[in-house]
């Protein structure tokens, strides 16, 4: 029996609402005792000195470009960024180059996550055929076949009447349907939130409105049809005000937003920086500042990664012709760390919040829990350097930044699958 | 035109009572009774003419009045309109007024469009059996499945009759769920959400269910409906393939319902999409007899409407 004695830890477990020093144990995997006076013989005995232990983070939204692209991640790669990022749960997007709209490619995804032995990776169904837009993809069998949600990934559906049948559909298949909610000709062509700035840039244009005409269209489907809508990305206050009101009006609906959208505004693209350029854009300072209040009243369910890869080649472009989206998987946490919420409501939506959103047993410490930790020093720094940055796609928004909170070990069901350098393994 | 408030029509069952429909059945019972030993009474609509309208494709159906109608005597001519050219009520009602000046005694008429066999009975002066018009009413098919229930029950109320399929987009599922439940029958009706209308659950005696399990067990009837390939990929359903394996009636899910129950279809059938081969030719199915008292119950509807029109 392997066994692992952490002593002297902070254990902070959002699910329970622990955030206390303690030890835990992990038996064969699992999660065995919490506040163990002594370790048992033979145990590995990890001394945390004051770090943080909580539950491995749960990221309800990352592209791995497999199958299709691997060359900007794969798989493999990105589990390891994945685990170097604290993150050892994972909801993969489905529009590939197959999109994830069969069940053997459900079945794939499944089997490649497992290889790695680093995370698990929970695929997400394409909503409809290729991610198209278009006809609806078999969601009965896809789900049957494990995927545990559904989507189009970085396309929204156009099509009103296509949407509320795809929502009637989904309503009897207890699933939650992930929505990117921009409106679609609105963003044709479009690379920057509409300002002065982008005007004297010369960029073209996406009006910010355009995330809440869809969040509306959406929502008032969701009511007609009974379907769980989530939406991804949220990066506008206009959208939050609406999402709330139907939250409070018992629609049945959910929002994430990424790192990016609090922690950075359109001013981060002033010198045509490539790496900034995202799907949504980067807003403007006042929306930025209402993400951050969502966070803070709740009415923003989880934080995800966006993890979106792409290579030099993808990036080195005059900016309208450069790739959107930037990686996310390794800044999560010291992103989230920066909104000011306090550190257990911080880690909840970094965890049990997605968990439970996806219906994914995961993001606790509870015994009997797969030993999926994360062990971090939330005041120790470190800084972002896009091309030294573990996994195969360098594209950080955040490079150069200093960031706090640097993970040291990351654990999938009891074996140590990221240690920090500098620290013996 | 005159007025033509005193003719009888069969233009749905909605609104009719066991009263107004216990008459067609018992009629139609011994229909198929000497039809079966080639004994129809040729007389009975000797000298009457009925006209088959038909503005939409159809070999059963057609079929089937045609040979009820000569099967009582009467003079039969079929007229099967393009579809295109007459989808306008212009059209519709100049053909009524050609039709009325041919002075027929009966027209069955099925057309795509919803209403359109009660459009046509105000403007002549024949009887009017709707032979299915759009997504609305298919009166004599519901006549038949409940003729062909009672014949195995000895009832026909107090049954618990499971419908599963494209509920949406069906006229026989209307005209059932009417003559079911004026006869008082427990309805259970099952299908994806975009072929199963919500409003439909606010029928006292209808229960709607997205999972067909639920609704098979225990059920004296299984009754399954035509999925047309057109839904599939439409973005109503995603494909054959899922169809089937959500919702179709295998031997797995039919031996959810009571032992002996019934496996109905109004065809025509697609195999291995709503309704398993195994199912559609096991003992269990009446299919093959629903087509037999379909002639029946036309026989029945014809001679009923004639005689109430020109009472003897």
């Amino acid at each position: 029996m392997s066994s692992i004695f952490f002593q002297n830890v902070r254990l902070i477990d959002p699910a329970s609402g622990r955030d206390s020093m303690g030890s835990l144990l992990v038996e064969d995997g699992l999660i065995t005792a919490i506040d163990p006076k002594d370790p048992p013989k033979n145990a590995r005995l990890i001394e945390g000195n004051g770090a943080v232990l909580c539950p491995g983070l749960v990221d309800m939204r990352a592209r791995f470009d497999e199958p299709g692209a691997e060359y900007r991640e794969n798989i493999d790669s990105g589990a390891q960024a994945a685990v170097a990022g604290g993150i050892t749960t994972l909801a993969l997007l489905p529009d590939t180059d197959p999109a994830i709209d069969n069940p053997a490619l459900v079945h794939y995804i499944r089997r490649r996550g497992e290889e790695t032995g680093l995370v698990s990776i929970h695929p997400y169904g394409a909503l409809t055929k290729g991610c198209a837009g278009g006809d609806m993809a078999e969601i009965g069998l896809l789900k049957q076949a494990g995927a545990i949600g559904f989507t189009d990934g970085a396309r929204a559906i156009a099509d009103t009447k296509q949407m509320r049948n795809l929502l009637a559909y989904s309503g009897f298949l207890d699933t939650v349907i992930i929505l990117h909610p921009e409106d679609p000709s609105l963003a044709k062509g479009g690379c920057a939130t509409a300002s002065p700035q982008a005007v004297k840039m010369g960029l073209p244009q996406i009006p910010a409105c355009a995330e809440a005409m869809m969040v509306a269209r959406d929502l008032r489907l969701a009511a007609l049809t009974g379907a769980r809508i989530h939406f991804s990305h949220i990066s506008t206050g206009e959208a939050l005000s609406l999402i709330a009101a139907a939250k409070q009006q018992g629609i049945r609906v959910t929002c994430d937003t990424a790192p990016p959208y609090f922690a950075m505004t359109e001013a981060d693209i002033g010198d045509f920086r490539t790496y900034a350029k995202l799907s949504p854009p980067l807003r403007q300072e006042a929306d930025r500042r209402a993400i951050l209040a969502g966070l803070a009243d709740g009415t923003i369910d989880a934080i995800a990664s966006d993890h979106s890869p792409a290579d030099a080649d993808d990036k080195r472009l005059p900016f309208a012709q450069a790739r959107a989206g930037g990686t996310g998987l390794v800044t999560l946490l010291g992103v989230t760390l920066q909104a000011g919420l306090p550190l257990l409501d911080a880690l909840r939506l970094l965890t049990i919040a997605p968990a439970r959103l996806l219906g994914l047993p995961a993001g606790t410490l509870s015994i009997g829990a797969a030993a999926d930790l994360c062990l971090f020093a939330p005041e120790e720094e470190w800084v972002v350097t896009a091309g030294s940055l573990p996994g195969r796609a360098q594209n950080t928004p955040f490079d150069g930044q200093t960031l706090k909170g640097r993970i040291h070990r990351t654990f999938y069901h009891g074996r140590e699958v990221f240690t920090a350098e500098g620290l013996s393994a | 035109m005159s007025p033509t408030h005193h003719i009888p029509h069969l233009l749905g069952i909605e609104g009719m009572t066991e009263k107004d429909i216990t008459p067609f059945l018992d009629l139609a019972e011994s229909y198929a009774l000497l039809s079966r030993s080639r004994n129809a009474p040729r007389d009975v609509l000797q000298g009457r003419t009925v006209i088959n309208l038909f503005f939409e494709d159809s070999t059963r159906t057609r079929t089937s009045f045609e040979l009820a109608a000569k099967r009582l005597g009467a003079d039969v001519v079929n007229m099967t309109v393009a579809t295109s050219s007459v989808n306008k009520g212009e059209t519709l009602l100049d053909t009524a007024s050609t039709l009325n000046a041919m002075h027929c005694d009966l027209l069955v008429i099925r057309h795509a469009q919803s209403g359109a066999p009660a459009l046509l009975s105000q403007k002549v002066e024949a009887s009017v059996v709707n032979a299915g018009d759009g997504m609305h009413e298919h009166p004599t098919q519901a006549l038949l499945d409940g003729l062909t229930i009672r014949r195995h029950f000895g009832r026909l109320s107090g049954l618990k009759i499971a419908i599963c399929g494209d509920i949406a987009h069906s006229r026989v599922a209307r005209s059932d769920i009417h003559l079911l439940r004026a006869m008082g029958n427990d309805i259970h009706l099952a299908g994806p959400p975009t072929l199963l209308p919500n409003a439909l659950g606010t029928l006292e005696g209808v229960t709607l269910h997205h999972n067909i399990d639920d609704a098979l067990k225990a059920a004296d009837v299984a009754m399954c409906l035509r999925v047309q390939r057109e839904r599939m990929g439409s973005g109503l359903v995603p494909s054959a393939r899922e169809y089937f394996s959500l919702f179709g009636l295998d031997r797995r899910r039919l031996a959810l319902a009571k032992p002996g129950a019934l496996v109905m279809h109004p065809g025509p059938m697609n195999r291995g999409v709503e309704i398993a081969s195994a199912v559609a030719d096991s003992p269990q199915s009446v299919i093959s007899e629903q087509v037999e008292m379909g002639v029946a119950v036309r026989m029945a509807v014809l001679d009923r409407l004639s005689r109430m029109k020109n009472p003897a």
